[in-house]
Parts: structure tokens; sequence; C-alpha cells
């Protein structure tokens, strides 16, 4: 990246299947604009994202983490998302606890007709990585 | 109120006469507890069948080898117990094999427990050179006058879940300035009275000394603060990490005597988290260097997170670590504050079902965007 170059977050964004991915399929054919920073990863719920994924994740030098699925009472598989909250949390936790920037994970409920919601949120969280810079991980040597 | 049993002995003595009698009178066939192995103060858990075997026996030895809950679990992780089994463990062995039942890794059926208000142990390197031996008597002094004793496990020193919550049976130790010359057992359970009846000795109705034990907490809260901020000091982001954890050998010992860690195919040790050339190539590519092994702080958060829910702050992978990192209370300081989300004690009571495997409807609402 060039000095004068404006930075430009990558940000993992981990989407369900039923729901959050199809809000961000929305948010693509309304034409929603919102920051080229997503790497989306299709998972066929919120609660198979293991929280290790996440610190593989952070340690590997993402700028950001965004955990996407269905408003609870909602989920495909009735109960997902409520474990996903739980581990979700607990991941939080951890991250303030060794106070390691937890304001780089992020978790949203998005529904498959919340294409607007779903761009909201990708911006928003774009410009919070933003403010927060680099993740200081990707040039540690000694993980 | 609760039933109390009083021998007229020291303490000691009278738990051996208790464990004596509990065999001689077939109220038990097995008895599991802390026995010398040479007089350099090696000591290891042994299940004990004849009363004579007994004679060695040191159930109330400051000094935990292994969490005992990872031995019980073993012990009845392939069925349940045939026969009646009495086991002499510390508060936090206890609370760990009833979180290890709770991931059905054992069974508390037929094994009876008795416990004690708990001083802390001493770390495993001071048993090798005798060290343990030498400092009893001023273990006992200090335990009696309800101080915490010098040298204990760092772990130990800042623990506050010094009181057993299941035990059939609570031996008063913290606090009674009169272990010498008689033994209290408290009969906190049907089990616990049943198994008392008939013994030589009082039986009156008491209590631990509540005031005693709160200043003793009082002492073990001011002294876990201070194990607190220290380590607090250091954890300061992915930096004070790496300063605390970049020494680590990744040699897995702290989750090898860690009684929760239980899986027996670890996801760290499996093939799937080895290197493969591909992976030194994209990750030298982006960093430009790589500690080898790569890996021991993705381990050690990992481990954070499968274990920090149910972490009873034992001390025992402290008590391993080659290199000295202070495992144990980076983990309980964690852990106690992810078990405080949940409003959980790991181990208080087996019918609590762990955080991770249910839910509320409505909770947590703090953690959604």
């Amino acid at each position: 990246m060039k000095k004068d170059e404006e930075f430009m977050p990558r940000i993992l964004a981990f989407l369900c299947n039923w729901c959050s991915y199809a809000g961000a399929d929305l948010a693509g054919t309304s034409r929603l604009k919102y920051p080229p920073s997503i790497l989306p990863i299709r998972v066929m719920c919120s609660s198979r994202v293991d929280p290790l994924f996440i610190v593989k994740a952070y340690l590997g030098g993402i700028d950001g983490v965004l955990l996407a699925g269905c408003h609870p009472g909602d989920c495909h598989y009735e109960k997902g998302n409520y474990y996903t909250r739980r581990r979700f949390a607990l991941i939080k936790k951890i991250f303030e606890e060794l106070d390691m920037e937890a304001d780089r994970l992020l978790l949203s409920w998005i529904s498959a007709s919340e294409g607007p919601k779903y761009a909201k949120v990708a911006t928003e969280f774009t410009e919070k990585i933003k403010k927060l810079g680099e993740n200081p991980a990707k040039n540690k040597i000694f993980l | 109120m609760t039933k109390t049993l009083k021998i007229n002995k020291n303490v000691e003595q009278g738990i051996l006469e208790l464990l004596r009698f509990l065999l001689d009178g077939g109220k038990v066939s097995g008895v599991f507890t802390l026995k010398r192995i040479n007089k350099e103060g090696s000591v290891a858990y042994s299940l004990v069948t004849r009363s004579d075997e007994l004679e060695d026996a040191v159930p109330l030895f400051p000094l935990m080898p292994v969490n005992a809950g990872k031995l019980l679990s073993r012990f009845s992780l392939r069925g349940k117990s045939n026969k009646p089994v009495a086991a002499v463990v510390k508060p936090c062995e206890l609370r760990a094999f009833i979180e290890l039942v709770k991931r059905e890794q054992g069974s508390l059926e037929n094994i009876f427990f008795i416990s004690s208000t708990c001083g802390g142990v001493y770390p495993i390197e001071m048993a090798v050179d005798g060290a343990v031996e030498n400092n009893l008597s001023k273990y006992w002094e200090a335990v009696k006058k309800g101080e915490i004793p010098a040298q204990i496990r760092p772990a130990c020193r800042g623990c506050v879940e010094f009181k057993p919550y299941t035990a059939d049976m609570t031996v008063d130790l913290v606090g009674s300035s009169d272990i010498d010359k008689r033994c209290m057992i408290l009969l906190n359970t049907k089990n616990g009275e049943e198994l008392a009846q008939d013994m030589k000795g009082d039986f009156l109705e008491k209590e631990l000394d509540k005031k005693i034990l709160d200043k003793f907490q009082n002492k073990r809260e001011a002294e876990r603060k201070k194990l607190f901020d220290e380590i607090e000091e250091k954890m300061k982001g992915l930096d004070g990490f790496i300063d605390i954890f970049g020494k680590c050998l990744g040699c897995h010992g702290c989750s090898k005597v860690c009684p929760i860690c239980y899986c027996k195919l670890c996801e760290f040790e499996s093939p799937d988290s080895e290197y493969k050339p591909s992976n030194y190539e994209s990750d030298l590519k982006k960093r430009g260097g790589l500690k080898v092994p790569p890996g021991t702080v993705y381990f050690q958060i990992g481990r954070l997170d499968h274990i920090a829910i149910s972490c009873v702050g034992c001390g025992a992978c402290e008590d391993v670590c080659p290199v000295d990192i202070p495992i144990s209370i980076i983990f309980k300081k964690v852990g106690e504050s992810v078990q405080k989300l949940f409003d959980y004690i790991p181990g208080r009571d087996v019918k609590e079902e762990i955080p991770l495997l249910t839910f509320e409807k409505d909770e947590l609402s703090e953690v959604e965007d």
C-alpha cells in the first residue's frame, strides 16, 4: 500500500446461507453501494462458525470479522443463532480481557429481505475499522 | 446447622480413622487418597482397598500431583464404579470432576466425596526436593490461623473458592485453631451422614465459622486482586500477549494436565493444525518471519476459548510450564470474567448446564450490533 493511498480494510464476513447471505445478495441486486472491503464466506448457519475461526482470522491479519445470521427466533434450524450469540459473547469477552481490540469483531442479524441493512452494516463497520487502522497482528512474527 | 462428627484426635489421624472405619466396616470398598511413595515427600493418588495400606496415606497433604478430577474421570470414564468408593479431594478437584461429569467424562455414582476448606497446595517442584516436607509445620500453622501459607501455588494464593460445594463431608481446616487436638467433619449430605453413622466420636450440630472464613476470603481476595492487577499491567494487547506467551515452547503440557481439557484427539495436535510448506510460504511472504513452531499464541487463545468457561483455577497448568508462564492467573482472570457473563461457577452443581450448550431466548443484547 502506498502512503497516500487510503487504507481499505479487509473484513471477513461469515454469512449464513438462509438469511444474511441472501441479504447480501439482495444488496447487490438492488445495486446498493457499500465499500469493497468485505470477503464473504457462506456458511449453512452462523453457529457453524467455530470461535477459533475468528481467532485464526485475527491472528492471520484480517482487519475485522463480521458474523451475521438470521434474527433470533428466525433461524432456519430454529436455535442455531442462539448458540452463535453465546459463543460470540465468549470470544468477544476473551478479546476484551486480553485487551485485544474486541471492536474488530461484530455480530449482526441480517435477514434475507434486509439488503439495505447489509449495506449499512458493511459501510459502518468498514468506517469503524478504518478508524482503528490496520490489524497489528499482520506483521507480528511471534504468533 | 449441619450434623458434624467430632473425633478427638488431630485432624490427619481423625480422617485416617474415618477412612479405616469406612473400609473395615464395609461401608466403602475403596478409598481414593494421596499416599506417600517415599520419605522425600513424593506423594501420589492411590486407590486403596485394604485398611493397612492406609498407614502411609496422607489425605490432607498440601500437594496436587495431578488434579484428582482428571483421575476420577479416568476411573469412571468407561463405566460407573460398581462398588462404593470414598475420595478425599480438594475443592477445586471436586469442581473439576463435576465439570467432567457434565461432559460425560465420568460418573458420580458410587463415589462419595470427602473434602475440606482448603489452604492451598505447594507447587509440584517443591515435592521433588523435599521442600514440602520441610514446610509442613509452617503450612499447618498458617492454615490454623486462617492465613495464606507462604510459597503455595499462585493460583491457590488468589483462590476464593476454597469451600467445597458438593462434598458429602467437609473437614473444617482453615482457621480452625484446634486441628492438633480434634477433627471436625461436617456431614453435608444424607450419604455423608449414613457413612459416618456408628463411627466412634461425638455427633453435634455445627456450621463452618463464617466470621473466620470471611476473614480468610478477604485475604484471598486481596491477594487475587494483586495477582490480577500484575497480569493486567503486562497484558496490553497483542504485544503484551506475545511478551508473555512468546516463549511458549508448544509442549502442550498445560493442556495435558488441565482437568477440563479432556479431548483424546486434541485439535491443536491433529495433523490438520500442522503447518504445510505452503502455510510457511504464505505466512512468511506476509510477515517476513515466523516463530517456529508456529501457532503457540493461537494455541493459547484457542485453549482459552475451549476451557475458560469451565476453568476451576486449580493451577496445574502453571505448575508444569517449563518456561514459567503465569498461565493459571491469566486463565483464572479470563475464565472468571467469561463465567460471570453467564452467572456460572464451574462445578457448583452437576445439574447446571454448561453455558455454551444452552441459551436464553432473550439475552446478551449488548454483543449484538
